[in-house]
């Protein structure tokens, strides 16, 4: 009758629908951190409108450099400085390692239909850069495969396209920043407006591979100095 | 002089009146100048060398002043205002919103040029006591030297020690962003003469020592009355003693009457209650949120035992008023019919917010607050209510609570209908007696961010 009752919950709370579902009460990191996963959606698979990115399975360092940035001014959404705002780094770094813990399933690629020409430049800016602008391609940082770098270099596959594209552009317009030396600040004003559309469509498009971790930790160094790269090995 | 000595025709006397007339409302004016300059200058001190020599000579060791003057600062709470964000601490420049424009804090560091490094303890002193600043520029009172102007002169010497203590930041004031007339120094000596009265804090005998050092604290340096006091039309504190709450100006926030019992007044609490939530951000009987919660996290969680003892044994003596809200509010909801908007809140209240506040409004102990009976849900001004439910937040990460709970913004999910709806019904239902809550008083939060 248990099994039958907890069976017919369980069922119940599919039925409701994920963002309506409710577990009972508990204390643990989960519970204290469901005003994320309200926007960030559940267990921080990102939210459904393409602007709240995924949280989960990000290195952990990257997701507390940017509760910082958020904290510090260097990103700018006024709802995240509200939140963190009156917590401490400790608890800022859980909530991070939290996150990255977490291994949920990646939305499919976009199938949004895209211009042949910008995904042709995308795909060559991603994997090959443009050596003749010393323009560094995306997977000598953001890893081979795309999923990121340990320690703080985020992934850049299973990303809206929308998202993507307003973070180039926020970062070209240096409304979002990091700690200098800002590597993809110098990135993106080298790049068009143009040329950042096609990044990212081409990154939207793509499968995310069957490995989703991020890549280990680089031994050489990186082809450009970045900030929080290098404040997160510290 | 009164009179032209040469005859005139009948009409050529009116000139000498009105002259006269002039002439007397110019010595009126001269000497409201006067008189208002002379009120700015009361109780100023003695800047020469040897006055401060003098200080510096009886100063204590100057490491341990350095370190009280480190604790003074958290208990003022002084970085606040003057670090920007993600700025060098206390090397200022943040925007303090007044409702007469931008305030912009200072530089506090020890940079000759752009800090204080050239001020003297007596320079100190008298922006502290008096309000006015090294060049003699009268200061605005969004820095709080009304309340600032009771601490000792041995605290003032204590922070200007720790303060010189700092690297030296260069960066330049940024000037202030007032509307005229708020802009001129001529309008704010008059308000100085109408509304500043330099201060010694005077122990009360009768009194016990932790009940002085209680009103020390929360008169001077804490600046609890900034908030915690309404303010008339020109800004200035009403009352600032009594702490009788107040709407926090831009900020959207109301502080509530620490003396109502309809609102956060505590005569009924346990002195350890006051203790924790001013040193944890929660206690048995609320938690804070908004500006308090920065207040927690940034001054008073770092206070010691014996300085928030004796905080709550003065703010457990404050003389209780009652609110004219407790008059004015309706009958509890129990014997009123529930209206549609309240039952559209109960349904949405059943989706949103029953799985943390539970379907009584109960809470989770040391999770979520309870919503029935709660103070914070039921004063008659909803801005902290509609505040949080738009915005989320957390409690303030202390050592007492580390790892604090969060509500979620719904800010992006819920209309201002249906959050007004939610309001009433949590306003309204297990006992809970105060006013609806309308669309309008939603839609003035979501708009002012």
């Amino acid at each position: 009758m248990k099994l039958f009752s907890c069976a017919l919950a369980a069922l119940l709370a599919v039925l409701a629908g994920a963002s309506q579902a409710a577990p009972p009460f508990e204390d643990s990191i989960a519970q204290r951190t469901l005003a994320c996963t309200a926007c960030h959606g559940s267990q921080g698979r990102a939210g459904p409108d393409g602007y709240y990115p995924r949280l989960a399975g990000k290195p952990a360092q990257y997701l507390y450099h940017q509760l910082l940035n958020f904290r510090d001014g260097r990103r700018h959404y006024d709802l995240m400085t509200r939140l963190v705002d009156p917590l401490s780094e400790d608890y800022l770094l859980e909530i991070a390692r939290y996150f990255s813990s977490l291994d949920v399933p990646y939305p499919p690629p976009s199938s949004a239909p895209a211009d042949p020409a910008a995904l042709r430049s995308g795909e060559a800016l991603a994997l090959r850069g443009d050596p003749q602008r010393r323009l560094p391609a995306c997977v000598q940082c953001h890893g081979q495969t795309l999923m990121g770098m340990l320690p703080a270099t985020p992934g850049l596959l299973g990303l809206p396209r929308d998202y993507l594209s307003a973070q180039l552009g926020a970062w070209k317009t240096q409304q979002r920043r990091a700690h200098a030396p800002d590597c993809m600040a110098r990135i993106t004003q080298q790049l068009s407006l143009a040329e950042l559309n096609a990044v990212a469509t081409w990154l939207a498009a793509q499968p995310v591979p069957a490995h989703t971790r991020a890549a280990a930790a680089p031994t050489a160094p990186l082809p450009l100095e970045c900030g929080s790269a290098t404040r997160a090995g510290q | 002089m009164s009179e032209s000595p040469v005859p005139m025709r009948h009409g050529a006397r009116l000139p000498a009146r009105i002259l006269i007339g002039l002439a007397a409302l110019a010595g009126v004016v001269a000497l409201a100048a006067v008189l208002v300059w002379h009120l700015n200058l009361r109780d100023e001190p003695d800047l020469s060398a040897e006055a401060v020599s003098a200080t510096q000579g009886a100063a204590p060791d100057h490491a341990a002043q350095v370190a009280r003057g480190a604790y003074l600062a958290q208990a003022g709470n002084c970085m606040a205002c003057h670090t920007a964000r993600g700025g060098a601490a206390f090397a200022g420049g943040r925007r303090i919103d007044t409702p007469y424009g931008g305030v912009m804090s200072s530089n506090l560091t020890p940079d000759a040029d752009t800090g204080i490094g050239r001020w003297t303890p007596a320079h100190f002193w008298r922006a502290m006591h008096n309000g006015r600043s090294r060049d003699g520029r009268l200061l605005y009172p969004a820095f709080p030297y009304t309340s600032f102007t009771q601490i000792t002169r041995a605290d003032s010497d204590a922070l200007h020690a720790y303060l010189h203590s700092l690297p030296a930041v260069r960066q330049a004031n940024a000037p202030h962003d007032l509307r005229w007339p708020y802009d001129s120094q001529a309008a704010l000596a008059v308000w100085r003469a109408l509304y500043f009265k330099p201060e010694r804090f005077e122990a009360d005998t009768a009194r016990s020592a932790a009940w002085n050092r209680g009103a020390y604290l929360v008169r001077g340096l804490g600046h609890c009355a900034a908030c915690h006091s309404s303010r008339n039309a020109l800004g200035a504190s009403i009352d600032p003693l009594g702490l009788a709450g107040g709407p926090i100006p831009m900020q959207n926030w109301y502080a509530p009457s620490l003396t109502s019992p309809s609102e956060a007044g505590l005569a009924h609490w346990d002195a350890r209650d006051i203790v924790a939530l001013l040193r944890d951000g929660v206690s048995r009987h609320a938690s804070v949120s908004g500006p308090m919660a920065e207040v927690v996290a940034r001054s008073t969680q770092h206070l010691s035992s014996q300085d928030l003892d004796a905080m709550a044994e003065y703010l457990l003596a404050l003389p209780q008023t009652v609110a004219p809200n407790v008059a004015t509010s309706a009958a509890p909801a129990a014997a009123r019919p529930a209206s549609p908007q309240a039952l559209r809140g109960a349904k949405l209240y059943e989706q949103q917010c029953v799985h943390c506040h539970g379907d009584q409004g109960q809470g989770i102990a040391s999770a979520y607050p309870a919503l029935a009976g709660n103070r914070a849900v039921t004063l008659s001004n909803p801005a902290n209510l509609v505040q949080i439910v738009l915005y989320g937040g957390f409690a303030p990460a202390t050592a007492g609570n580390p790892r604090p709970y969060g509500m979620p913004p719904f800010v992006t999910v819920l209309s201002d209908d249906d959050i007004a709806a939610v309001l009433t019904h949590i306003r309204g239902a297990w006992g809970n007696g105060a006013g609806a809550v309308s669309e309008f008083d939603v839609n003035r939060h979501r708009q002012a961010r």
